[in-house]
């Protein structure tokens, strides 16, 4: 697989030489793929926000290099906003983002600023409102009488409308009602497996990141402690809970149930995974006509 | 954005740090007055000599007091230099149009050493005061004016929530800057127009979160019923110690020792 973003050595130290120095990210190595859809996990204050801050040059790091399909990102400074069109972030409740008349133009900002134009700017936009399902008849609201769900989903629109062919998101779905959570991250996916390009997302819901992710990288303390596919890292429950992170809750259910001899599968991830595997042995020992 | 340091109270365990606020904040104004009531070098004397001893007893580094300095710099730079030019009487040096009398030279050193003192005597009150503590002190020392139905109180309110807010501000900005920068706002280039156009996206989501949170707090401050400053005791209450009448004591003294060498000595300005 081709590599996309890779780093090499990555630190970052807030308040470097003030006696409030503290280490956010430490030493990483990583690798992220292309066309991959990978989760970030890890404890509050564990550095995943400070590390995808780095991935797009907003934060500088204050060690190591980042590479951006094989060239370092902060080589040339003039480059830099190039590479945030390419490396697209969506903050932490990114409503507080919009400032625009209108929700149309407030989604053409960024693209805007990238230098599209004329029919293909209108289709990035209409694209973009598709993918994360905010509805056209809203386009010539102001952004501010939007509700809450529609906000997220006009601010998600307006980075995504950048085309990015990488597309980090921090913690999309904070604040938002389950069903809404549910939909924004079912139409996140359905972005991804479109436009086939490499998502990152950081997330504290286990459930979502084991539905999602293809590959998961675990972060403690500033460091990389584990990355690997979901059935890897879930795989080691304790050493999750040491770090004060969990498995998802139909994985510990069917571990439990296996403690208990019934024979599931031990790499089951999501609630439709376990109904399968239970129906097909409810079946085999005839409980089901 | 996050080095500014609003308030710049230095933590320490100093005479100056536990003297009462209001005889601080008073002491200042007495100050700021009498400076400008000397007119030789004499009189001038005494408040730089207090200036000094303000430093010392503040036990805060004097580095500090340097980097209050270093920002209105170029104001002493300029209003020195400026001050060169304007004297009568007789001239020491002349160099083609440049004329620099004895009395301009005097002019000039008067006004960078008033202004020092004055730069130096309110850092001693922000370096060794919290900012509760000042708008405490405010609040007490303007009570008075309710006569004229000036509500003190509200007042000195909105004066501690403005100070309390700065700093949530600050980092509000950061977010906001990183948001627009990731969306590929440019804020670095261009001419005088286009980098006022970029600050748009940048204050409107400002004003909206600033107003926002207004709002929020006053919800919170009327869940808890609060309705100004009837009725409503504080937990730390002022009061008048030894150290405070000591202060005032050498105040007085530096004060009447000032207005003896104006009236017994030749003024050298006017």
């Amino acid at each position: 697989m081709k590599t996309i973003i890779h780093t090499e050595n990555l630190s970052l130290t807030y308040g470097l030489k003030t006696p409030f120095e503290k280490k956010a990210v430490d030493d990483l190595n990583i690798d992220i793929y292309e066309g991959e859809f990978l989760g970030i996990i890890g404890h509050t204050g564990s550095g995943k926000s400070s590390l995808v801050q780095m991935l797009n040059g907003l934060i500088k790091p204050t060690q190591g290099k980042i590479f951006l399909n094989g060239k370092d990102i902060h080589a040339d400074k003039k480059k830099l906003r190039e590479v945030r069109f390419k490396v697209g972030m969506v903050f932490q409740y990114p409503e507080y983002q919009l400032f625009e008349e209108t929700v149309y133009k407030d989604i053409a900002f960024g693209p805007i600023n990238k230098g599209i134009t004329g029919t293909e700017l209108d289709s990035c936009i209409r694209d973009a409102a598709r993918f994360t399902g905010l509805n056209e008849i809203l386009f010539d609201k102001s952004p501010f009488e939007l509700s809450g769900g529609e906000k997220r989903r006009a601010a998600i629109s307006g980075i995504i409308a950048m085309t990015p062919d990488v597309l980090i998101l921090d913690e999309p779905t904070a604040g938002l009602d389950p069903q809404g959570r549910d939909r924004l991250l079912r139409q996140i996916n359905t972005y991804h497996k479109a436009k086939s390009n490499t998502i990152v997302l950081v997330s504290h819901s286990m459930e979502d990141i084991a539905r999602y992710a293809d590959r998961i990288l675990v972060m403690n303390k500033g460091r990389c402690e584990m990355l690997g596919t979901a059935k890897e890292v879930f795989s080691q429950g304790e050493k999750l809970s040491e770090m004060g992170l969990r498995v998802p809750q139909i994985t510990s259910i069917v571990q439990k149930l296996r403690a208990n001899g019934i024979e599931l599968p031990a790499d089951i991830l999501t609630v439709e995974q376990a109904y399968f595997e239970i129906s097909k042995l409810l079946d085999k020992r005839g409980y089901i006509q | 954005m996050r080095d500014i340091t609003f308030g710049q109270y230095i933590p320490s365990d100093s005479v100056i740090h536990r003297l009462d606020p209001r005889v601080k904040l008073v002491l200042l104004f007495a100050y700021i007055i009498s400076t400008f009531c000397t007119f030789n070098f004499y009189a001038l004397s005494v408040p730089l000599v207090f200036a000094v001893l303000c430093i010392f007893l503040s036990k805060i580094p004097f580095r500090q007091y340097m980097k209050s300095m270093k920002a209105v710099f170029a104001v002493i730079l300029i209003t020195s230099v400026l001050n060169l030019f304007y004297g009568h009487g007789e001239v020491i040096f002349e160099w083609v149009f440049i004329k620099i009398t004895r009395s301009a030279l005097n002019n000039s050193a008067f006004i960078v050493v008033r202004i020092l003192c004055l730069i130096i005597s309110s850092a001693v009150l922000t370096f060794t005061t919290t900012p509760t503590d000042l708008t405490d002190a405010i609040e007490r020392l303007m009570k008075p004016l309710k006569v004229f139905h000036i509500n003190v109180h509200s007042i000195a309110m909105m004066m501690t929530i403005a100070l309390r807010f700065v700093p949530t501000l600050l980092e509000e900005t950061d977010k906001i800057m990183m948001a627009q920068k990731a969306r590929g706002a440019d804020l670095e280039s261009g001419g005088v127009l286009q980098r006022v156009k970029a600050l748009i996206p940048i204050l409107i989501p400002l004003f909206v979160s600033a107003i926002q949170r207004a709002m929020d707090l006053a919800m919170a401050m009327e869940c808890r019923c609060y309705n100004g400053g009837k009725g409503r005791t504080r937990m730390k209450v002022l009061s008048i110690h030894s150290r405070d009448i000591m202060g005032i004591v050498v105040f007085i003294f530096s004060l009447t020792l000032l207005i003896i060498f104006d009236i017994f000595i030749a003024h050298t300005v006017r």
